[in-house]
């Protein structure tokens, strides 16, 4: 690792109907962004339990991204505005144990935002590269499995 | 029980993955584990010889379930689940891992990184699968009536479509007549038939169809429900006029002593405070404009007590004077009604930005306006009866120039694409002119000639050839006054020189948008949106008049601006979309839903404030979560906040999710 550039693992929390669209435009449309972004497709931002942020840090991720439809757009009405206040939470319970809430990053990329999606992407990517490692593994001896 | 024998099938798509993913080498590494049974490659996974490599496999490897990687789960999910389902393996045990949107591309410049990336993801999604449960879909019962909302050109083809098809459908139009801005034009192009004579026929059709119910001047309110089953509530906006003894015969707009500025003639003309769109309206009715109104408006300040009525002062009531059917009662008749529909067709048609957004182009002067407004002029049934005037002073035109590209084509001050009509509808106006005026000369200045339609380029050649339309290439920059006339000044770009020429009207084609308020109607059917107000389709080139909501269709240019000819294709397009739907006896609800584990649920309640469908209630006997599956949509924000993991959606399980998250949080 030394040797190498830091290469930070971003696991990405995609709602189905903005940001997993965005995703596949972006794809679609030959837009690059570094392949540390690791995705996974959620029905909605609003099913994240912060658990599932908490989890990816605690395995190792150097940063999570919970990726939703805009504001007043939600495919279900209202989940986005659900997935705000869970993130906020989960902003504040890393906060006060001593950690960087900085490493939770929530962003509404809608299904035409294509470029939005790889310019997300490549930016935080460099923000977290510029962070370094992050360190988790007290996090982690706080319990889990 | 979680899944012991997967198969893992890796499409090539082409080069497209291959190109860059390492194929043989993903199968190699996924083929590893112990819960994959089998796992291979094939050039095209979705071609039939692909999908038989799948089912043949199910039988062979006796597999429990399927991993395809692939493109994106919205293009070939289903394909992937039928081959499934015909090897008689339950679909919902095929899950799809998109390595192309999501690793080959975006990574094609790092094949290494996108192939590591590329197991992952397929190790994510063996994870994710391996406690997916069996599932059938859910049945529910459709309503067999549609509603078409937008009463122009698209919306009317829609409707007559499904009513002829036996389909009892609702029409919602804003304005007091169906027509849209079909019915404002002149003539069309190519064929320069008159909407007057092709579009009434359609109109009269929709106001007397016996499977047409028309509300007009009405607004949609609210929309709930879901595919099959929706509710909408409809705000019939107060006309102050009984519409069922009103016989249209006009003698009121005669005596109404008011003057303002007409709607349907985009400010051109004047009309009365009570009105009727025009002679042809459908439905041809008077209605009352509150805000102009002397009764009208009186009654409003002496209700919110801001004068005091003296006694024995008479109020106009001139138009009521004179109603012989008594159908003016001058009371606010605003109401809302409630229809029950399983499919809607969204044509909410376009709008033009104003000439006044181009202060440069001379957008100020009274003379100087959109090409929609000139339409009015150039109509028959127009307050010039057809031959062009000036707005300003009643002249007859000498000269006039016509300017493509306003505010298209240009991000900073308008909209970045191409407003796709202009090109033809310009054309047509210069040949119009010249058929009522032939001495007026006429310029037209043009970027590019846009003429890609049938018929389209022919007409094209028709106006420089036989009109003698003088066209010039170039970007018009000012237009100011000079005295009397108009001063235009751009550049003819095939001869590099400065061009000015003075008119007596300038006609701007300026961008088109969505409509006015469809941002708001979007939200109340919960379908996306661009920046521009248009309505935005699945997939542009596959499914252009499906929307992400099951049941709700888009037609005509409510999506994109597009021509009388593509719009009609549309609306019947959207017409057998939703005939397709409503033929059946019930619809196939996807079975990925909320369900309780009532063994652990402690009945807090707190997943029931979470759905913004309330399709949870609290059981009051046994004190435990209750989803109503007609209801709920699967998006899961209940299950975030159960504090006890008891209410979960099918297949997207907390330990999926998290065995999932762990594969893609590790390290290396």
């Amino acid at each position: 690792m030394s040797e190498k550039e830091f290469e930070p693992v971003i696991v990405g929390f995609f709602c189905n109907w903005c940001t997993s669209a965005a995703a596949d435009l972006a794809g679609t449309s030959r837009l690059h962004y570094p392949a540390s972004i690791r995705p996974i497709r959620v029905m909605c931002s609003s099913t994240v339990d912060p658990v599932y942020l908490i989890r990816a840090l605690q395995e190792g991720a150097d940063a999570t991204i919970l990726g939703g439809c805009h504001p007043g757009d939600c495919h279900y009405i209202t989940g986005n505005y659900k997935a705000r206040r869970r993130v906020a939470i989960v902003k504040t319970v890393l906060k006060s144990l001593g950690f960087e809430d900085d490493r939770v990053l929530l962003e509404w990329i809608s299904g035409s935002e294509g470029p939005k999606f790889a310019r997300v992407m490549n930016e935080y990517t460099e923000y977290i590269k510029k962070k370094g490692e992050a360190d988790f593994k007290y996090l982690d001896s706080l319990g889990g499995e | 029980m979680a899944m012991k024998r997967i198969g893992v099938f890796i499409c090539h798509c082409g080069r497209n993955i291959a190109g860059t993913v390492d194929v043989k080498r993903v199968a190699e590494e996924i083929g590893k584990r112990e819960d994959v049974a089998f796992s291979t490659t094939y050039v095209f996974m979705c071609s039939q010889p692909g999908q038989k490599l799948i089912e043949d496999s199910i039988k062979e490897y006796n597999l429990d379930g399927v991993v395809v990687a692939n493109c994106s789960p919205t293009l070939h999910e289903r394909t992937m689940r039928n081959a499934a389902a015909r090897a008689g393996l339950n679909p919902y045990r095929v899950e799809i891992a998109n390595i192309r949107e999501w690793a080959a591309w975006p990574h094609e410049d790092n094949p290494e990184a996108a192939t590591r990336k590329a197991i992952r993801i397929i190790n994510a999604t063996i994870e994710k699968l391996k406690a997916n449960a069996s599932l059938e879909p859910l049945e529910v019962p459709v309503i067999r009536r549609a509603l078409v909302i937008g009463g122009g050109v698209a919306g009317i083809q829609a409707a007559l479509d499904l009513a002829d098809a036996g389909i009892e459908t609702v029409m919602v139009e804003r304005e007091p007549s169906i027509g849209g801005n079909m019915f404002r034009l002149s003539e069309t192009f190519p064929t320069l038939d008159c909407p007057q004579c092709i579009l009434t026929p359609k109109m009269n059709d929709v106001g007397g169809h016996p499977n047409i119910k028309l509300y007009t001047y009405s607004e949609i309110e609210d929309v709930s429900g879901f595919m099959g089953n929706f509710k909408v509530k409809i705000k019939k906006k107060a006309t102050f006029v009984d519409w069922d003894k009103c016989t249209g015969c006009g003698e009121c707009l005669r005596v109404c002593p008011v003057s303002v500025k007409s709607e349907y003639d985009l400010g051109m003309k004047d009309r009365t405070s009570i009105y009727i769109v025009n002679e042809q309206a459908v439905p041809l009715k008077a209605l009352i404009d509150q805000d102009s109104c002397i009764r009208l408006k009186f009654e409003k300040k002496v209700q919110e007590g801001k004068i005091k009525p003296k006694k024995n002062v008479k109020i106009c009531s001139k138009c009521a004077d004179v109603c012989e059917p008594e159908a003016i009662h001058f009371k606010n008749n605003e109401e809302i009604v409630e229809e029950e529909v399983g499919t809607i067709v969204v044509a909410t048609g376009y709008e033009v930005m104003p000439a006044e957004a181009f202060p440069e182009l001379g957008g100020k002067y009274p003379d100087v306006i959109t090409a929609l407004q000139f339409e009015r002029l150039l109509s028959p049934s127009g307050p010039t009866a057809g031959v062009p005037r000036r707005p300003s002073d009643g002249k007859i035109p000498k000269s006039i120039a016509f300017v493509h590209c306003v505010g298209s084509r240009d991000p900073q001050n308008g909209v970045p694409y191409c407003s796709r009509i202009c090109c033809m509808y310009t054309i047509k106006q210069a040949m119009l002119v010249k058929h009522a005026l032939p001495d007026t000369a006429v310029y037209d200045f043009y970027i590019d000639i846009r003429s890609n339609g049938k018929g389209y380029e022919e007409f094209y050649h028709r106006a420089k050839e036989e009109y003698g339309v003088n066209f010039i290439r170039g970007k018009v920059s000012k237009v100011y006054k000079v005295g009397d006339k108009y001063r235009v000044q751009g550049v003819d770009t095939l001869t590099g020189r400065i061009v000015e020429v003075d008119v007596d009207m300038v006609i701007l084609a300026t961008a088109a948008k969505g409509s006015e308020g469809v941002k708001e109607l979007a939200k109340k059917l919960r379908i996306p949106y661009d920046e521009w107000g248009w309505l935005k389709e699945v997939h542009l080139k596959l499914k252009p008049l499906d929307t992400p909501v099951g049941g709700v269709f888009i037609a005509g240019a409510a999506q994109f601006i597009k021509d009388i000819t593509d719009s009609v294709a549309q609306g019947s397009g959207a017409a057998a979309k939703s005939l397709g739907l409503l033929s059946k006896p019930q619809l196939e609800k996807e079975p990925l839903l909320a369900r309780v584990d009532t063994e652990i649920c402690a009945g807090c309640g707190r997943c029931k404030d979470q759905c913004a469908y309330g399709a949870i209630t609290i059981d009051p006997i046994r004190h435990v979560s209750v989803v109503n599956e007609a209801l709920c949509e699967g998006c899961g924000a209940c299950s975030a906040n159960c504090p006890t993991t008891a209410i979960q959606v099918v297949n997207f399980k907390k330990g999926q999710i998290i065995r999932a998250v762990d594969i893609l949080a590790e390290v290396f």
